[in-house]
This record gives C-alpha cells, sequence and structure tokens, in this order.
C-alpha cells in the first residue's frame, strides 16, 4: 500500500462544506437501528462543536427506500423530497445535512435530475402544491451528516478523553471503515476521497488515533442492498455478501468497524450472529464478533460519553472487548437499564458468538 | 545557405524527418523539451513484431542526424509568421528564423493513476505498460516480485474511454500487451498470465502471428472483460475482479502482478503551441491535419506539417514512415 497515493486521490476529492446553521434530514430506519446515533450527532453537533442545527418534528422518510426497492416511481420520490426542502425552507435554512447515505444519494440524484431537466423539477413543483400546498427552494448545499463530523474531526479529536489505541499495548486499534454505496459510488465529487478510496471515514479513524485497514473487499456492499434483503427470497445473497466482506477482512484481524449509512452497521452487526449460527465462525477475537459502530456512536465514545447512552447495548456484537481495548469506563450492571432504570431485560444469548 | 526547418520534437518522427532533410541538404533545427533524445520508443525495450531492440533504432536514428542542430531541455515560447517565413522564439531567448516548421511532439502516456479502480500509485505491485518496458531494460523496481506466479495485463487503460476524456483507439497497446506477455512467460515459465480485454485489434504484420503464438506456445489466457477493481490481500498480492463476458461470468482472481496498458493521448500543450499559428485542435485534441485521408502530415497553414502521434494515435512504422513524407512535402513546399 502505498499511502501517499492514496492522499493524492483524497486531495482530489475535497469539498467545502458551510460552517453553520443546517438543516437535520432524519433517517426513517436509523432510529430503530442504532436510537441513539442520530441523537448524539445532534447533542455532538450543539453542544460540542456548537452549531445551529434545525430537527424538524414533520419531517418524513425520503422515499429511497422505497425507490431504490423499485416499489415508488421517481416522481413519487421526488415529489417527497421536495416536501422536505419546503419543510426546510419554511424553517428558513438553506444548507441540508442528512442522516442517511441512501437520502444523501436520493437528495443529490434528484438535484442534478432537475439540473438535467428543469421541466421535471416544474412538474414535481407542481405536485406538491396540488398535494399540500407547499413551495421550496432547492437547497444550497447538500452534506451527508458524515461529511460534518469529518470536517470538524480534529476538533472531536482535540475535546476527546479516548483515543482509539489499545492501552494495553499503545498499539493504534485496527479499523475497518465501511462507507454506505450510496455516498460517493452514484456522484464521486460530492464525497470526500471520492468513490474508489473515500476518506470520510478513514480521515475520523486516523484523526482519532486508529489504523485504518484496507482489505480487499473493502468496496463490496455490505449486503443490504435493498431488494437483496426486501425480497425474502433474497436473503440469502444478503448473508452471503455480508459473509464475503467477513472472509476478506478476517486476516487483517480488525478491532472494530465504522460505517456511516443506516443498513450498513444494522447487516454488519447483525449478520454475524447469524453466520456464527450457521457456520459456527466468529471473527473477533476469543469467539467474540468485530463491533460494529456509526461514526456518532465513535465519536461519541470517544468524546467520553456513556457507551449506553450512546445505545451501544442495542448491538448484537459485544461491544465490551472494544470498551476494554480503549480503556472506557462503563458499568456492566447498567447495560439493560432503561432511561428510568428499569430492567429492559436480556436478549437471548447465541449459541456460537461469545457476548458480555 | 540552406532553407532552415524548425523541428519541433525530438522523438523517432523529428529525428527520421531531421535525418531526410539532411539527406536532401535543409538546414533542420531540433527542439526537444526533455534531457534526451529518443521520446517514448527510447524508453522503451524492444519492438514487436521483430523483437528488435528500441535502442538499436533510436541509436541508428541519432547517428543520421548528426550536423543537425538540436536544442535539449527546450520549451517554446511562440511561434510566429513573418511574411513567408515563421520566427520560433524558444523559452531560453532564442529565437529561430526557418522557412517550414514540423510539428513532431508526439503523445502523452495516459495517466493510469486517473483509473482509481485499478489502484496504480496506491497497490505495491501494479504497474503500467512502460514500467515494464524499463524494468525489462533492467531499471531496478521494487514494485515487481522476485518471482511471479500470476500476472494479469488490463488492456485499453484510458483508451476508448469516455469516462477518461479518450475516445481514440491506441492502436499499440493490444500488440504491446501480447509482445510483454510473451516476454514475461519465457522470464517466468511457470507464471499463469492473464491478458484482459474489450476486443482485440491486431491488424498489423505478423501481429495475428504473436496472437496465435501467445495462446498455442505460451499458453497465455485471454478473457474478454475489463477489470472492474483492485484489491491488495493481507500477503501485498492483489485481488481482482472483472466478468468473463463470453462465458458470462463474473471472476476473482489473485496476482502477483497487474500491468496496465496506458494509452495514447493529446499532447496537454498542443492547444498553447499552435495558438500563435491559430491553426486549432481536431476534435480529439490532437493538432488537426488538412485533411485525414489526403493530407495528414499537411496543416491548414503553408509551411507547416505534421509528422507522427500529434495528429492520432501511430504505430511507429506509421510514424516513420509519415515524417518521411512530411519531409516531401516541406521539400515540395520549399521548392516552389
Amino acid at each position: 500500500m502505498i499511502y501517499q497515493g492514496k492522499q493524492k486521490i483524497w486531495s482530489d476529492y475535497q469539498k467545502d462544506i458551510p460552517d453553520d446553521h443546517w438543516y437535520y434530514a432524519r433517517s426513517c430506519i436509523r432510529q430503530n437501528f442504532f436510537p441513539a446515533s442520530e441523537k448524539y450527532f445532534l447533542e455532538i453537533a450543539r453542544k460540542v462543536l456548537g452549531k445551529d442545527i434545525c430537527d424538524n418534528e414533520h419531517h418524513t422518510t425520503c422515499g429511497g427506500i422505497a425507490y431504490h426497492s423499485d416499489t415508488i416511481p421517481q416522481e413519487t420520490a421526488m415529489t417527497i423530497v421536495a416536501r422536505q426542502f419546503a419543510l426546510m425552507s419554511e424553517c428558513g435554512y438553506e444548507n441540508l445535512v442528512v442522516s442517511c447515505i441512501t437520502s444523501f444519494g436520493n437528495y443529490n440524484e434528484t438535484i442534478e435530475t432537475w439540473r438535467e431537466f428543469p421541466e421535471l423539477e416544474a412538474k414535481i413543483r407542481e405536485n406538491l402544491w396540488k398535494a399540500c400546498r407547499r413551495e421550496f427552494k432547492v437547497p444550497k448545499y447538500v452534506a451527508h451528516a458524515s461529511d460534518l463530523i469529518f470536517k470538524f474531526r480534529h476538533e472531536i479529536a482535540a475535546k476527546s478523553v479516548n483515543r482509539l489505541v489499545n492501552r494495553e499495548t499503545g498499539e493504534p486499534l485496527r479499523v475497518v471503515e465501511h462507507i454506505g454505496c450510496h455516498y460517493s459510488k452514484m456522484f464521486p465529487h460530492k464525497g470526500f476521497g471520492g468513490a474508489e478510496y473515500p476518506c470520510v471515514l478513514s480521515g475520523m479513524v486516523e484523526s482519532w488515533g486508529g489504523q485504518v485497514i484496507d482489505y480487499p473487499e473493502r468496496r463490496h456492499c455490505c449486503g443490504y442492498g435493498f431488494r437483496q434483503y426486501h425480497v425474502k427470497a433474497n436473503r440469502g445473497y444478503c448473508v452471503a455478501n455480508t459473509h464475503k466482506k467477513f472472509e476478506s477482512m478476517e486476516p487483517f484481524h480488525p478491532d472494530m468497524i465504522i460505517t456511516n449509512c443506516p443498513g450498513c452497521p444494522y447487516f454488519l452487526d447483525r449478520w454475524q450472529y447469524v453466520i456464527s449460527e450457521q457456520t459456527g465462525k466468529t471473527y473477533g477475537q476469543g469467539g467474540y464478533g468485530i463491533p460494529v459502530l456509526t461514526y456518532e456512536e465513535l465519536a461519541g465514545l470517544m468524546l467520553g460519553y456513556d457507551p449506553w447512552d450512546l445505545g451501544l447495548q442495542t448491538h448484537q456484537v459485544a461491544v465490551e472487548p472494544l470498551l476494554d481495548k480503549i480503556g472506557v469506563k462503563y458499568d456492566p450492571a447498567a447495560k439493560y437499564l432503561g432511561l428510568n432504570k428499569e430492567d429492559l431485560l436480556r436478549p437471548e444469548l447465541p449459541t456460537n458468538m461469545k457476548c458480555h | 545557405m540552406k532553407p532552415a526547418v524548425a523541428i519541433i520534437g525530438g522523438g523517432i518522427a523529428g529525428m527520421e524527418a531531421a535525418r531526410q532533410l539532411l539527406l536532401l541538404g535543409y538546414t533542420p533545427i531540433m527542439i526537444e523539451k526533455s534531457d534526451h533524445l529518443g521520446g517514448h520508443v527510447g524508453e522503451w525495450h524492444c519492438l514487436f513484431p521483430d523483437m528488435s531492440p528500441a535502442a538499436d533504432l533510436v541509436e541508428n536514428l541519432k547517428n543520421g542526424i548528426k550536423g543537425a542542430t538540436v536544442f535539449l531541455e527546450t520549451g517554446i515560447a511562440f511561434i510566429n509568421r513573418i511574411r513567408d517565413t515563421y520566427n520560433v522564439m524558444l523559452d531560453n531567448g532564442i529565437s529561430i528564423p526557418c522557412q517550414a516548421v514540423l510539428f513532431a511532439t508526439g503523445y502523452e502516456l495516459f495517466d493510469a493513476a486517473k483509473k482509481e479502480e485499478y489502484g496504480y500509485g496506491i497497490y505495491n505491485h501494479v504497474v503500467t505498460n512502460r514500467d515494464l518496458e524499463l524494468w525489462f531494460g533492467g531499471r531496478e523496481d521494487a514494485r515487481f516480485p522476485a518471482k511471479p506466479s500470476t500476472i494479469g495485463f488490463v488492456h485499453c487503460v484510458g483508451s476508448r474511454d469516455i469516462k477518461a476524456g479518450n475516445m481514440q483507439c491506441s492502436k499499440v497497446c493490444c500488440m504491446t500487451a501480447i509482445k510483454q506477455a510473451i516476454e514475461m512467460k519465457e522470464k517466468f515459465p511457470k507464471a499463469e498470465i492473464y491478458c484482459f480485454y474489450m476486443d482485440l485489434r491486431l491488424f498489423g504484420k505478423k501481429y495475428e502471428d504473436f496472437y496465435i503464438k501467445a495462446q498455442r506456445d505460451h499458453g497465455i489466457h485471454f478473457i474478454r472483460g475489463r477489470v472492474s477493481e483492485v484489491g491488495e490481500n493481507y500477503d501485498g498480492t492483489l485481488q481482482i475482479k472483472a466478468e468473463d463476458t463470453l462465458n458470462g461470468k463474473p471472476l476473482k482472481l489473485n496476482l502477483d502482478l497487474l500491468v496496465l496498458m496506458a494509452g495514447m493521448v493529446c499532447g496537454k500543450d498542443n492547444a498553447k503551441l499552435t495558438a500563435g499559428l491559430r491553426m486549432g485542435l481536431d476534435t480529439d485534441g490532437f493538432l488537426r491535419s488538412r485533411d485525414n485521408i489526403y493530407g495528414v502530415t499537411d496543416s491548414n497553414r503553408r509551411g507547416v506539417f505534421f509528422a507522427g502521434a500529434c495528429t492520432g494515435t501511430k504505430t511507429i512504422p506509421e510514424t516513420i514512415s509519415e515524417a518521411r513524407a512530411a519531409v516531401l512535402g516541406i521539400h515540395n513546399y520549399l521548392m516552389k
């Protein structure tokens, strides 16, 4: 690996993004999968970085999940997108920061399509007016939420109490970064680092003390692929793709995986359990799986937030080995206590994959 | 005084033209931007179809231009026309008045790093056709494993590629890949060698013979399909993905070495060089001939001529022939 070669490509794919005043477009599924990630994005952006970010309760799905599953036509998806833009315009914001990778791709695809076909934009404006009497301005800037964390990664590092370093050995932790397909594969210049060697997550990892692993199936889909999972008959294909990635990264002995997509952490996390049940194989050390974190969760850990407040107990793969390596303090007894300290009960343990 | 002809470019086209002009009694003045003559061919090890050393060709051409004035490491500031003559102003401040100008500026090799998916400049064992020729010629290069057991060649890197901004076929890459694959097989007889191609364009003398020989005598595998991505395994070898479009199957291979057949692209200085003469460029970015059938070596300006790959991708025999044709054109022009 020639690190300077990657640095050259990274320098070709940089983008200037506004410092402040963002309208936050949430994901339709992330709050179910990793419930604290979006909450802690807002917490970090507002309280740690001091940014103005608008979170609107009238927000809905962007329609991307149905669009990419081929269950709604593009015009419908665009009209939903137009409504999101209208909400942003009504709140007085011009910069859209998007939680979901597919939404990020969907918003960009919509804007680029309108740029090529202005008559389609006019039609969507008419659709929106007929449907809900709303009007909108096209955002001046669309960023993914991980772009913002990347932009301010050094500030976060400066305020961090933890580093991605093995406290016993002093060695940097070995981190697999997995970028959602719709981040830059659709529009390489809209992602930090481009499509082949994105640096949005690797930049965070390096700033926070870790070492990034580049393994042969790095670019491969996490397995979700929308219809690979949503069509029940295809689910074997979904898990087979995830399995391919784990087989490829296994020789590099990763300590953790960082992701920036709703689906990727879910499937990379949950399918480890399925693979362990099907094959008896686990990919972490000592019979554990490899912990899979969202970038908000990892940023939260670096900044010293409680891992159970960050929702790490909702992961299938136990995160305690990672917390122990970093030296994060946590109360094992509090893992399954709700916010009101009520006992949430214990999940059933897997047959083969070790969990705390 | 013998009429002077400025030759811009010291590759094989420029040198052959200078040699012919000297034979006809003219005064060629050659301007070369690098520190040596020979151009791309000077970096090549041996040439198809006879596997003759490239150095011999370059040396013969150099011997033929003794007596010509040569400026090395010299660029062109501008060229302008003064009545029936031209003034070539060099970047060292020297002004060359001449009766005719011959562009022999050649091509540039496509920067293989632009095809990011192949990992040139990123992964240790990814090289180009040029790197391989220099290595054949004895240059030390740590990217080459001592005993490769699997080697891949990717054809059309930056050629016939709308995303790379180059629509043209580079003409020589198919044959160069076959030549280099055979040479590697002869060096490493136990190695498995794979050529990934879009389609094979083997139009020249003995080219098809090489193709048959590569398969029949050397067992080189030809796979119709493009490599989609390259990654690096834990042991430093490469993993590539491609599609075998004849079998209709995706494939994944581990390789010890991957050679990218970087194509020919137009010179990035073409527009600047020709700006003062208002000659314009062809739609492919190469210099624009007066006519692409009957006047390839003529420009649309009186007294300005072309030779070789400055007007489009060319083989070496084509380049040599064009240099001679251009000199005949210059001679006829100066005799009027």
